[in-house]
C-alpha cells in the first residue's frame, strides 16, 4: 500500500485545516486520526452500517467511502458541529431525552443524517424519515425512539407548539426530559 | 456534645417521603456525552508515540501450526515487533472449567479466525501490511462441522480435555420422579426443534489501548463488558501481579454479551506495550468481530411434556444439543443455561433435563442475550401453543392456570420472589384483544402469544468466592457534590444512570451533583461486569448501602447544627430539613460541612453479595437469581400463503421490571429487546459454509459482514405497544428487576405461534425463512404434516442422571446418587476406553 502523503485543506464545521494524510485515507480516517474528530464512529470501514454519517455539502454521505483527497473545497459537516454554543441542537435534546441514544454509537450518524433531512424537510412524515435513515443500523433502540425524537425535533425547528408527542413517549403522564432542580 | 449521643441517632433520618427521581423518565446522565460525540469509546483513544497492532488470524478451521515465517514481515517498512504463541504459554477463559484459549496459538488453531501472531507497526497500514507478509505453515486436521459430526467422529479431538471425545460438556439432571409425573398425565407432547445461532453485531468494532507508565505497570482500556475478570485474565497470562495491572472498561458501543469474555487482542495488546515500551492500539476489523463471535449458540432441542386434560404439567423431559464452536468461553454455564430456567415460568412439579455441548471448528459460542435460556424457551412456548391448539384450551388462559407461585421454590430449586407474569398475560390479551380476534383472523393473518423470564443477576459469581459481586464507595466533599466510584460498566443499558439515581434519590441531591468514576480497576471497587443482567439489582444496591450510610453521617452533622435528631431529618432538594418543621433546614452542603467538621474527611461503602440459593447439587450454581423478570408478548403477523413472505404487523409486550429506576430507560430495553428478537426469529444467523475443493475445502462464516449478516432496518421495524408492570421484589433495589434481556425471549416463539394462527402450520425452527412456511404449507396440501423443521434429536447415552429431589417431594436440595450419575449405560466414554486399552497393551 502506498505510503505517499498528500496535503489538502478541508472545511469541517465551518474551519479551515490545512491537513497531511495518506493519499489513500478516507475522509473518516483523516477526520479521526488528523483532527481529532472522534465523534464519527465507524461500524464496519465498508459502507455497510451508516456509522460513519457525515454531511458533504449538505448531504448525508458515508465518510468511510469518501476520499479525503477529494473533499477539497466540499462542506463537511460532523456531529462536532451541531451544537449552537453550549446549547444542543433540538436534535441532539430530543435523542438524549427519548432515549433514542443508549449505547451512542450508532447516535451521531443518525443524526448527521436526520439533520440532512430536516433542512430539507421540515415537516417530514414517518415513511420519510425511515425512508432517509434506512442505511443506518442500530442495535440498541429497536429504532422507535429515533423515529420519535426526529419528529418532535422536526416541531421544535419548525416552533410548532401544537405538536405533542405521540402516546409511546409517554410515561403516565410524564414526558420524558432533563431533570434538574434548581436547588 | 447535646444531642449527638441520643440512642436514636443510629436509627437514621428517613430520606423524603416520597421518590422524586426513581420512577420517572430522566434524562440519562451520559445522555449529552452521546448525542455530542463526546463519548470516548476505546477506538477514539489517541496517545502521543501510539502505535498499531495486527493480529494474523488461522485460514483453515483445524490444523497443527508447522511453522511460521515472519522474515518477509519485517523487512517492510515501520515493523516494530512480532509476537506469537511461545511468548504467552499460560492458557486463559473466563471460566475456571474452561481454560482453553491462549493469547495466541500454540501448536494448534482451531478455527478460521484463531489469532497466531501479532504484529505492531507505526501506522496501522503497516502493521496490516506486515500481518499479510506473515506466513504460516499449517498441517490440516479432519475439520469437525456439526453437532452430529462432534457425537460420531472421536478422533482427532479439538480440545484434550472434555467429557467425551469432541463433546465437551455432558449433562443429565432429574428433578423428582419424572417416569411417574408421565404416567399421571392424560397426554404426551413431544416435539424436536432447531434454534440456529446468530451473533450480537454491536455497532462498534472490538478496540483495545494499552500503555506502560512504569516499566511493570500496564493499563489497558478496552471496550469489555467485565472488566474485572479481564483483569484477571491479564494477570494470569502476563504472569504479573495483579496489582501492576489496570483495566478500564470505556463505555461500550453495545455489547450484548459479545465484549464479556477475555479475548486475544486485549492481552497481546498489553503484551505488546510492555515489549515496546509506548502505547499500542487495536481495533478489530468487522470480519474479526465475527471471529470473535461469543454469540447465540445453535441449539436442537428434544421437548417431552406430559400434561392433564385441563392443561396441568405434570412432568418435563428435554434435552438439548449445543453447537460450541471451538472454545469453551461461557459455553458450561450456556449448557446449563437452555435447562436451568424452564420451571420458573409455570409450575412444573416433575423436571429431567439432558444436555451436550459440542466443540467444532467454528468461533466460540458464548452469552448472548439471554444466554442459553431463549432456545429452551422458544421450545416450550411453541410445544406449549401445541398442546393448547390440541386440548382447545386457550393459549392465554392455559398458561394463566399454570403460573409459578410468588415467594416459591421450583422442582430445580430455584427461589422465585416477585411474579408478574400474570399481570403481562393480561396486559397483552387486553392490549392485542386477545379474546376476540385470536383465531378468528382471516386466513393469511395470526396472532401468536409467548412468555419468558430472566434473571436479575447470576447468583454466582465466575469465579468461587466470598467477596462482594459488586461495591460502591461514595466521597462527599464540601462542594455538595458526591463523586461515585464503582466498577459497573456501561454498555449502553444506563447502569451509570441507575447507580447515580439512586444516589441522589437517597442523599436528596440532583442528579447533576454526582459526578461518577466507573469501571477502573485502580480507582474503583470491584462489580463483576455487565452481564446476566445483574447490574441494576446489585450495584443498585451496593449504592443503596452506600448512600444510607453517607445519608446517617451527613445528619448527624446536621441534627447537631440544628438542633434536632437526626432521625427526624429529610433529605430532598437538596436541602435537609427537619420533617415535621421544615424551617429547621439547611443545605446539602453545608450539612456536608458540618458532618465533615464532626467527624473527618468522609466516605461511606456499600457492597452487594446475592441471598444463598436452596440448590444443593451439581449444576445448582447456574440458574438461582436474587430475582426474576418476567415477559409477555403478542405478536401479530401477516402471512403470503403464496409466497411464504411474511411482515409483523405489531408487537405488544408487557415485562414484569419490578420498578422502573428510569421508564425512558426501561422503556428503551423492552423495544430493543424486541428489536433484537425478531431479528433472531426471522433473519439473522451466524452460520457456515465450505471453500471449493480446490480453495481448501475450509469450513468458513458464510457471510462476516453487515451487509450479508441480515439484521433489521428502520424499514422493518413493527409498531410495538409496550407494557410496564411494577411487581416489587425484596430483592432488588426499591423493587427493581432486570429489563435488558428478559424481554427479547418471549418474542421468538410468539413470531411462530403468530405464523400457525395465520396459516395453520409449524416452523420448529428459526430463523423462519419464507421458503420454511411454504413448504410447510405444501406438505400440509399434499396431506402430509403442516411442518417444518428438524425431524429428530440424535440418540445420545446420559446414562444415569444426578437425581434431586424436588421439595414437594421432600428433598433438601441435594442430589441422591452422586455415585451413580453419569455412569453411561452404553458404550464407556473417551477415559474409559483409554484406560480399556492400556490394560490390554
Amino acid at each position: 500500500m502506498s505510503q505517499e502523503q498528500t496535503t489538502r485543506t478541508l472545511q469541517v464545521n465551518g474551519e479551515v485545516h490545512h491537513v497531511a494524510f495518506p493519499v489513500h485515507h478516507s475522509l473518516l480516517e483523516v477526520l479521526r486520526e488528523e483532527l481529532g474528530l472522534t465523534g464519527t464512529k465507524h461500524g464496519c470501514e465498508l459502507g455497510e452500517c451508516g456509522t460513519c454519517t457525515v454531511l458533504i455539502d449538505g448531504k448525508p454521505l458515508l465518510s468511510c467511502l469518501e476520499l479525503a483527497a477529494e473533499c477539497e473545497n466540499r462542506k463537511i459537516e460532523t456531529v462536532e458541529g451541531m451544537m449552537r454554543g453550549n446549547e444542543l441542537h433540538p436534535l441532539q435534546s430530543c435523542f438524549a431525552d427519548l432515549g433514542a441514544a443508549q449505547c451512542g454509537y450508532c447516535t451521531p450518524g443518525i443524526l448527521m443524517a436526520a439533520q440532512a433531512l430536516l433542512e430539507e424537510n421540515d415537516t417530514p412524515s414517518r415513511d420519510e424519515i425511515i425512508s432517509a435513515l434506512s442505511g443506518n443500523l442500530c442495535r440498541c433502540t429497536g429504532y422507535h425512539k429515533i423515529l420519535e425524537a426526529v419528529e418532535w425535533a422536526a416541531a421544535q425547528l419548525r416552533g410548532d407548539e401544537s405538536y405533542r408527542l405521540p402516546e409511546s413517549a409517554f410515561y403516565g403522564d410524564q414526558v420524558p426530559g432533563e431533570k434538574v432542580s434548581d436547588a | 456534645m447535646h444531642d449527638a449521643q441520643r440512642p436514636d441517632d443510629d436509627q437514621g433520618p428517613v430520606t423524603s417521603d416520597q421518590l422524586r427521581l426513581i420512577g420517572t423518565p430522566f434524562r440519562r446522565v451520559d445522555g449529552r456525552a452521546k448525542v455530542t460525540g463526546q463519548t470516548r469509546f476505546a477506538d477514539d483513544l489517541f496517545f502521543p508515540r501510539m502505535v498499531h497492532m495486527k493480529l494474523v488470524r488461522s485460514t483453515v478451521p483445524h490444523a497443527h501450526i508447522v511453522s511460521i515465517d515472519t522474515s518477509r514481515a519485517k523487512k517492510l517498512p515501520g515493523v516494530l515487533a512480532f509476537l506469537t504463541g511461545d511468548s504467552m504459554p499460560v492458557p486463559f477463559g473466563i471460566l475456571p472449567v474452561s481454560q482453553d484459549e491462549h493469547a495466541l496459538c500454540q501448536d494448534k488453531v482451531r478455527f478460521v479466525g484463531d489469532p497466531v501472531v501479532a504484529v505492531a507497526a507505526l501506522t496501522e497500514d503497516q502493521a496490516h501490511e506486515a500481518a499479510l507478509a506473515v506466513e504460516v505453515e499449517y498441517q490440516t486436521l479432519e475439520t469437525i462441522a456439526s453437532i452430529d459430526e462432534a457425537i460420531s467422529i472421536m478422533e482427532p479431538r479439538i480440545h484434550d480435555y472434555g467429557d467425551e471425545g469432541n463433546l465437551h460438556k455432558k449433562i443429565s439432571m432429574e428433578f423428582g420422579d419424572t417416569e411417574a409425573g408421565f404416567s399421571e398425565a392424560d397426554h404426551i407432547f413431544e416435539d424436536v426443534l432447531y434454534f440456529e445461532g446468530s451473533t450480537h453485531l454491536a455497532m462498534e468494532q472490538h478496540a483495545a489501548v494499552a500503555l506502560t507508565e512504569e516499566t511493570d505497570r500496564v493499563t489497558v482500556y478496552s471496550s469489555t463488558q467485565t472488566p474485572h475478570y479481564l483483569h484477571r485474565s491479564l494477570a494470569k497470562v502476563l504472569e504479573l501481579p495483579a496489582a501492576r495491572i489496570r483495566v478500564i472498561a470505556c463505555p461500550n458501543g453495545g455489547a450484548f454479551g459479545g465484549k464479556s469474555d477475555p479475548f486475544n487482542h486485549e492481552i497481546c495488546v498489553a503484551k505488546m506495550a510492555m515489549m515496546l515500551g509506548r502505547p499500542v492500539k487495536i481495533c478489530l476489523t468487522r470480519e474479526e468481530v465475527f471471529y470473535c463471535h461469543r454469540g447465540r449458540h445453535p441449539v436442537l432441542m428434544k421437548i417431552r411434556t406430559g400434561v392433564k386434560k385441563d392443561g396441568t404439567l405434570t412432568a418435563q423431559h428435554l434435552q438439548t444439543a449445543l453447537d460450541g464452536g471451538a472454545y469453551g468461553s461461557y459455553g458450561v454455564a450456556s449448557t446449563y443455561y437452555t435447562g436451568a430456567l424452564q420451571t420458573v415460568t409455570y409450575e412444573l412439579p416433575r423436571y429431567r433435563f439432558d444436555s451436550i455441548r459440542a466443540f467444532t471448528n467454528k468461533p466460540p459460542c458464548g452469552p448472548k442475550r439471554g444466554h442459553g435460556t431463549p432456545q429452551p424457551r422458544f421450545a416450550f412456548e411453541v410445544h406449549l401453543d401445541k398442546i393448547a391448539h390440541e386440548l382447545g384450551i386457550d393459549p392465554a388462559d392455559l398458561r394463566l392456570e399454570q403460573l409459578v407461585a410468588a415467594d416459591s421454590v421450583t422442582s430445580n430449586w430455584l427461589k422465585i420472589g416477585s411474579m408478574g407474569l400474570g399481570k403481562c398475560i393480561e396486559a397483552v390479551v387486553a392490549g392485542s384483544a386477545w379474546r376476540e380476534r385470536y383465531g378468528n383472523l382471516p386466513e393469511g393473518r395470526g396472532l401468536g402469544l409467548a412468555c419468558g423470564s430472566y434473571l436479575s443477576g447470576a447468583g454466582l459469581p465466575i469465579y468461587w468466592n466470598h467477596m462482594p459481586q459488586s461495591g460502591v464507595q461514595l466521597q462527599l466533599d464540601r462542594s455538595g457534590g458526591v463523586t461515585l466510584f464503582c466498577g459497573e460498566t456501561e454498555i449502553g443499558q444506563g447502569s451509570d444512570s441507575v447507580i447515580a439515581a439512586i444516589t441522589a434519590e437517597i442523599l436528596g441531591i440532583d442528579l447533576h451533583d454526582i459526578r461518577l468514576c466507573v469501571a477502573d480497576t485502580d480507582l474503583t471497587p470491584v462489580d463483576l461486569g455487565s452481564y446476566s443482567s445483574r447490574v441494576t439489582l446489585m450495584a443498585g444496591n451496593a449504592a443503596i448501602q452506600a448512600a444510607e450510610r453517607a445519608r446517617n453521617l451527613v445528619a448527624k452533622g446536621a441534627a447537631e447544627e440544628l438542633k434536632v435528631a437526626a432521625r427526624e431529618l429529610v433529605f430532598a432538594e437538596g436541602r435537609v430539613f427537619h420533617g415535621e418543621d421544615p424551617d429547621k433546614s439547611m443545605s446539602f452542603a453545608d450539612a456536608v460541612i458540618a458532618a465533615e467538621s464532626r467527624f473527618g474527611t468522609l466516605g461511606t461503602t456499600g457492597s452487594y453479595i446475592p441471598p444463598r440459593s436452596p440448590g444443593r447439587y451439581r449444576g445448582a450454581g447456574v440458574g438461582p437469581s436474587p430475582a426474576y423478570s418476567y415477559s409477555a408478548t403478542v405478536v401479530e403477523t401477516e402471512v403470503d400463503p403464496a409466497t411464504g413472505i411474511y411482515r409483523i404487523e405489531h408487537v405488544w409486550m408487557a415485562h414484569d421490571v419490578g420498578k422502573c429506576i428510569n421508564p425512558a430507560l426501561v422503556m428503551g430495553q423492552i423495544e430493543g429487546s424486541v428489536y433484537m428478537g425478531l431479528g433472531e426469529a426471522m433473519m439473522e444467523e451466524q452460520v457456515f459454509r465450505r471453500l471449493p475443493k480446490k480453495r481448501s475445502s475450509a469450513l468458513v462464516h458464510k457471510h462476516p459482514s453487515m451487509l450479508e449478516y441480515k439484521s433489521p432496518t428502520f424499514a422493518d421495524m413493527p409498531p410495538v405497544t409496550s407494557y410496564i408492570i411494577e411487581d416489587p421484589d425484596p430483592n432488588g433495589p426499591f423493587g427493581a428487576k432486570e429489563v435488558g434481556q428478559g424481554p427479547l425471549l418471549p418474542v421468538i416463539p410468539a413470531v411462530a405461534n403468530s405464523i400457525f394462527d395465520a396459516v395453520g402450520v409449524r416452523i420448529d425452527q428459526v430463523p423462519i425463512a419464507p421458503h420454511m412456511i411454504l413448504q410447510a404449507i405444501e406438505a400440509r396440501d399434499r396431506g402430509k404434516e403442516a411442518r417444518f423443521g428438524p425431524k429428530s434429536f440424535p440418540e445420545i447415552d446420559f446414562g444415569v442422571p444426578l437425581r434431586v429431589p424436588t421439595p414437594a417431594e421432600g428433598g433438601d436440595g441435594k442430589a441422591i446418587n452422586i455415585d451413580e450419575a453419569g455412569v453411561r449405560t452404553g458404550t464407556g466414554t473417551m477415559t474409559e476406553r483409554k484406560d480399556g486399552e492400556k490394560g490390554e497393551n
